[in-house]
């Protein structure tokens, strides 16, 4: 039979359980917070080089601004010499933020793209990580060639059925493109 | 009742998706594909064991009229625990079912055995209770994401054997519904008896 509800034992007991939820929880963020820290940095640097040329090393992350908003982008670099950029570069898709990583050349050529974070709908939009025709389109554009879908007056197919998910996507990548145009400005 | 009939009751018996429809939340949004389902129903038995074992360690201490509260309290804390190892451990699996899993608080299934057998059973017993149930969810999701996974891409736990795009439609909602209706039936007529 259970412990009689009074107000003494139901504080006692609901206070008692949260303490040692709380402790639990606690050791639990502790044990994993290197863990976490350590599977995301891996998630971050295989993105990253999957999207660069080969060689050179990778610099800490960098901030630049473009149209309002802060992009995170990290160097690629051969000497002293910038490579190619890396840069982190997000948009609303159809479910929600659709995250990338574009590797971007100096000159702003896009060399390749990957997602690094999505919540299209699975079977249409999220075949955006996967569909190499759409994916392949990409590479090669950006000095003369603007990144825009054939439906907006550009070079890129969209994917069936998936228009705004193909349009958030050229659109990170093409603001990707502008961010490090606007980083040459600079120097 | 023997030790073994509580584990397999779960399969068939007192199977939660197909005889006792619960959790069908993350039963209809996490099935579409094979993988999925199997890595969602791992994931919620490893919560309900737990939970079970802890809440009737704890139930005879707890008054009634807080029981609820005192069992939701434990059932997100190991909820948050799996979170955070899977973060650690399996990242690409987290991704991939993301929101579903702290959504595991709230699947009736969970609740439902804490409040059906764990709080007037023995520790040993809510265990195998546990293993059971989940199991049965495991299986259920893996089947469903199988079928859909086939009709809807034409593969098989990632390993795709026919080209070409499949029927769409498998893959989202309607196809989620279609296919457990049908599943349902099939389960009803055949091994229920």
């Amino acid at each position: 039979m259970a412990t009689q509800s009074t107000l003494k034992n139901m504080l006692l007991c609901l206070t008692l359980v949260c303490l040692v939820c709380a402790a639990i929880l606690g050791g639990a963020y502790a044990m994993t917070y290197n863990p976490i820290k350590q599977a995301n940095e891996n998630i971050l640097k295989a993105s990253i080089g999957a999207v660069l040329p080969e060689g050179g090393t990778i610099s800490d992350q960098k901030t630049a601004s473009y149209g309002g908003r802060t992009y995170t982008y990290y160097e690629q670099l051969s000497g002293d010499a910038v490579q190619a950029y890396a840069v982190k570069s997000a948009t609303t898709g159809f479910g929600g933020t659709l995250e990338l990583m574009v590797g971007v050349l100096p000159d702003g050529t896009v060399n390749s793209t990957r997602v690094l974070s999505h919540s299209e709908t699975p079977g249409l939009g999220a075949k955006c990580q996967t569909d190499a025709r759409f994916i392949d389109q990409f590479k090669g554009l950006g000095p003369d060639k603007s990144v825009k879908l054939r439906a907006d007056g550009g070079d890129v197919d969209a994917i069936t059925a998936s228009t705004i998910t193909s349009r958030a996507y050229t659109l990170a990548v093409s603001n990707a493109v502008e961010v490090v145009k606007s980083l040459k400005k600079e120097n | 009742m023997s030790k073994w009939s509580l584990v397999t009751k779960g399969f068939v018996k007192d199977n939660p998706t197909f005889v006792l429809v619960l959790g069908m939340c993350p039963t209809l949004a996490t099935t579409t594909s094979a993988i999925n389902g199997l890595e969602m129903g791992l994931a919620t038995l490893f919560v309900l064991v737990l939970s079970n074992m802890a809440i009737s360690a704890l139930a005879p201490l707890v008054p009634d009229k807080v029981h609820i509260p005192v069992y939701i309290v434990v059932i997100a804390t190991f909820v948050t625990v799996l979170q955070l190892l899977m973060q650690a451990y399996m990242p690409a699996a987290y991704a991939t079912l993301g929101l579903f899993i702290p959504l595991i608080v709230v699947n009736c299934i969970v609740l439902g055995r804490a409040e059906a057998f764990a709080n007037k059973n023995t520790v040993i017993d809510s265990a195998l209770d546990g293993i059971g149930v989940g199991l049965g969810f495991t299986l259920s999701l893996t089947v469903i994401g199988l079928v859909r996974e086939i009709l809807g891409s034409g593969s098989a736990f990632g390993f795709k054997f026919i080209p070409g795009d499949g029927i769409l439609a498998f893959v989202m909602a309607p196809g989620a519904f279609l296919v457990l209706g049908y599943l349902m039936v099939l389960f009803n007529k055949y091994l229920k008896k």
